[in-house]
């Protein structure tokens, strides 16, 4: 089934019109998919997340989350049931001093009962791997930490889609691994569709599809290893590659004959399989 | 130093005090103080200092710990201390000193006294309940309390909602104004010598990002709290439920039996200036 | 102006319940003219080391002097030192406050050059927004706030580096950017490096970023130095970062790797230079399955880098 829809959507900031942050994006995510959003800053990428959970409604064109139409106001607290969302900045999005009263803040938002509420807490805790801090304060985590912690506060509303807008930006990495790797199994578990805006090629890496924003358009679709493989294009739009990727072109221009790679351990091999073949 | 604000004065400890209800702990600080102005002689401030003293002793909170938080407020006390003590100017029978309208009695010492303990006492009560209350508790109490409110349509719950945003806030913001110090510092600021006007100008390139950030984090947080499907009170529910246990009941006992008391050693020995026909009755009798 | 530190150590909340001992005996030095880059995790005594360097932390413990401010005296003068040891914090653009992008570069200068009349000021102004690539006539009188990320990131860059600072210590500088923008920023730190800020202080985490353009690092860990010298001795190291739970750079791997295999690449460590040593091994190797066919086989061994890619480029129509 899909997940997300657009169908020629446009989006501007401005009342007129004009500039517009999103230009005309057509394309579907199907459900369990894991896509990875790519662009330089103010390419619309994180406009585009914004379209997805109804905080943004297209200026033309429609946006549809799980079948139901972003435009439709009524619709709204389902569209946000349906697609949770992570910022970038993991200090704005806790709203209490307790991890746990966190965590329940969405649960507590669509009424759940009481017993059921700590049941999504436990749930979620658990699927970051944050349960021994349950009671801690979120003031007092590392920056990875307090991402899982909102990770987990989306997580106990039971989305299916997972929105992350630069969610891993802000964080060194050892963070930005923690929340990689919570990603990642929340996709093969639990099979949850996962739209992960970021400007970290070797996260894009690790989706099975990447898509390329340039100033508001989807220009790039496809596998990373496909998106990663086409680098005069990507030059073209401003993004550079993963530095494994650089180094096999490099050695691929100069007639080395190395397979594509596009991590340190793909290079290794390649080079290895390519020198002991004299 | 104001890094542990989220915790506020908290002290962590498993007790008969921490496990109470918020609102029955504010119910009874709002009790201890009405004890404290009651208590008419310096028998009902003793009692009042027994009684605190047992709690504290149940609270499990080190002695030194509770004392601190008078530490803070300790010039106040000193201060309305001797403005009572110099100035004190009702009937007075037992000068010592005098120097127009400056005096010194016997009775000054004794209303300087009274008051200095009274002003101890209501810190060290109060913050009892600071000390073994977290301030998110402290929020879901006061919420709790104020729902009758609600009728005459107070928004109880947006000022809770406001009031844990805010606390939850505190840390972040006091990191931040840090940083910005640190930085303007960095690029050859003073915040430390000149005159008030000075100081208070040298402030304007902390407190203008401070605010473009808190504006900016705002923002941020509201849209993240639409995505977690924040639409106001309407159908949400509370995660965590207060509830009354045996433990409040039995200070609800202890509470009533301390303001009784309060009230009959009022009764039995009189005013504060009494303690003048108790020493007079006990030690020159004959 | 040289730094020495040695047996630097900070304690935060000194007796007190909090007392954290963020600096356990520091033996660094750092010498003028580098582009030093400072490695360690969060919590490892890195940034309180570097806020040391400017007396943003006073030292309480040890010997630490910056050229030849004695930083342990208390009689140091340490507005002048501030105006000679330029320090941009992380997210540098939230310290923006002036109204225009002029006023607030001009700032530091009103600090800590008062023998600087406006006119004096405006030129400095001037050349330090050119030179963190802003132009000065069009963004003067911007507002501050109304500036793209990137741009005020440079602001507030100028807004440091407009003292002239002879050395400038950055937390973090290119983070929170995109690719592009943390390859522009490193390349505007490299023009300004040597000539307007004599020596460069880089806090990152970045092991790429460090391996690439820091001519010496040091590595924290719990308060101390574990690891000092070039990116080519400290990654040679790599036993001790991944004990530390630290990275080492792409190519730094990759090398590993390959040494695990029997291929040993004697690399910097940056990418180019890594590309380049394992062609070498491969010629060395008599360039087994050269693609192209082996018109340019004869060149190759005396020709450079570049004119095999040209020879690339000409002869292969897919591979620019």
């Amino acid at each position: 089934m899909e997940a997300v829809r657009f169908e020629n959507t446009k989006f501007s900031y401005r009342d007129d019109g004009k500039d517009p942050a999103v230009n005309g994006v057509s394309l579907a995510i199907e459900e369990g998919e894991f896509v990875a959003v790519l662009g330089r800053n103010g390419s619309g990428k994180s406009t585009l997340a914004k379209l997805v959970n109804a905080l943004l409604v297209p200026s033309s064109g429609k946006v549809f989350v799980c079948g139901m139409d972003t435009s439709d106001e009524k619709l709204a607290f389902e569209i946000r049931k349906s697609a949770g969302m992570v910022f970038q900045n993991p200090d704005n999005q806790t709203v209490a001093s307790i991890v746990e009263d966190d965590v329940a803040f969405g649960p507590e938002n669509i009424g759940l009962p009481r017993e059921e509420i700590g049941r999504r807490i436990e749930f979620a805790l658990d699927a970051v791997g944050m349960q021994a801090f349950r009671h801690s304060a979120p003031a007092r985590l590392s920056g990875g930490q307090k991402q899982r912690i909102a990770i987990a506060g989306v997580l106990a509303i039971l989305p299916k889609i997972m929105i992350l807008d630069e969610s891993t930006a802000m964080l060194d990495p050892k963070g930005r691994r923690e929340v990689m790797e919570v990603i990642k199994k929340l996709n093969r578990e639990r099979g949850m569709t996962v739209i992960l805006i970021t400007h970290f090629m070797d996260e894009a890496l690790q989706a099975d599809r990447a898509i390329v924003m340039h100033r508001g358009e989807a220009v790039m679709d496809g596998a990373p290893e496909e998106i990663f493989a086409r680098s005069d294009e990507l030059e073209m739009y401003n993004l550079t590659l993963p530095r494994a990727a650089y180094v096999c072109k490099k050695l691929q221009d100069a007639g080395m004959p190395v397979k594509n790679a596009f991590t340190a351990e793909e290079l290794a091999e390649a080079i290895c399989a390519s020198l002991q073949r004299g | 130093m104001l890094n542990d604000v989220t915790f506020g004065q908290y002290y962590p400890a498993k007790s008969f005090v921490h496990s109470m209800d918020p609102r029955a702990k504010i119910v009874f600080v709002i009790a201890y103080i009405v004890a404290v102005f009651l208590a008419g002689n310096f028998f009902g401030l003793a009692a009042v200092t027994l009684f605190l003293v047992i709690i504290v002793a149940a609270s499990r909170v080190p002695f030194g710990r509770v004392l601190r938080s008078v530490k803070m407020i300790l010039f106040l006390i000193i201060f309305t201390a001797i403005l009572n003590l110099f100035f004190y100017s009702s009937d007075v029978d037992h000068l010592i000193w005098q120097w127009g309208i400056i005096a010194i009695s016997w009775e000054a010492i004794i209303n300087m006294v009274f008051l200095a303990m009274r002003l101890f006492l209501l810190v060290m009560g109060t913050s009892v309940l600071t000390l073994t209350t977290t301030p998110v508790a402290l929020t879901d109490g006061i919420e709790s309390l104020l729902k009758p409110l609600k009728y005459i349509k107070f928004p109880v719950h947006e000022l809770a909602l406001i009031m844990s945003i805010a606390l939850r806030f505190i840390p972040t913001l006091t990191d931040e104004t840090n940083r910005i110090i640190s930085a303007q510092k960095a690029r050859g600021a003073d915040f430390e010598t000149g005159g008030l006007i000075r100081r208070a100008k040298a402030m304007i390139p902390v407190l203008v990002p401070l605010l473009v950030s808190a504006f900016r984090r705002a923002e941020d947080l509201g849209d993240a709290m639409d995505a977690r499907c924040y639409s106001g009170a309407k159908g949400r529910t509370k995660y965590k439920k207060l509830t009354f246990t045996w433990r409040d009941l039995v200070g609800l006992l202890l509470f009533a039996a301390l303001i009784a008391g309060v009230v009959l050693l009022n009764m039995y020995f009189g005013g504060k200036f009494a303690v003048f026909d108790w020493i007079a009755g006990n030690f020159f009798v004959g | 102006m040289r730094i020495v530190a040695k047996g630097l150590t900070y304690t935060y909340n000194p007796k007190s319940p909090f007392a954290s001992q963020a600096l356990k005996g520091v033996d660094l030095t750092i010498e003028e003219g580098e582009f030093f880059g400072i490695i360690g995790h969060t919590g490892s005594g890195k940034s309180t080391f570097v806020q040391h360097l400017n007396a943003l932390i006073k030292c309480t413990g040890g010997y630490l002097k910056v050229g030849y401010y004695d930083l342990a005296d208390k009689k140091c003068d340490f507005l002048e030192l501030r105006s000679k040891v330029g320090m941009v914090f992380q997210y540098p653009e939230y310290q923006l406050f002036a109204e225009t992008v002029a006023k607030d570069v001009e700032f530091g200068l009103k600090n800590f050059r008062k023998d600087m009349d406006e006119k004096q000021r405006a030129q400095a102004v001037r050349e330090a927004l050119e030179t963190v690539g802003l132009d000065y006539a069009r963004i003067k009188d911007e507002s501050p706030f109304e500036l793209s990320g990137g741009q005020k990131r440079r602001v507030a860059i100028a807004g440091v580096i407009v003292t002239k600072p002879e050395v400038l210590i950055l937390d973090e500088p290119a983070a929170g950017l995109d690719p592009l923008g943390k390859k522009e920023l490193m390349e505007l730190l490299h023009s300004i490096h040597g000539g307007w800020c004599k020596t460069i202080v880089i806090v990152s985490h970045d092991m790429d970023e460090i391996a690439e353009n820091c001519t010496h690092a040091a590595v924290f860990s719990e308060g101390k130095v574990v690891l000092t010298g070039t990116p080519p001795e400290i990654f040679a190291q790599s036993e001790t970062l991944f004990s530390l739970g630290l990275d080492v750079p792409t190519t730094a791997r990759c090398a590993l790797l390959l040494r695990e295999r029997g291929i040993e690449i004697d690399t910097d460590f940056t990418c180019d230079d890594f590309a380049e040593k394992v062609l070498a091994q491969w010629r060395a190797a008599g360039m087994p399955g050269k693609t192209g066919a082996g018109q340019v086989a004869e060149r190759t061994t005396s020709g450079t880098e570049s004119d095999i890619n040209r020879e690339q480029a000409g002869g292969d129509g897919d591979a620019e």
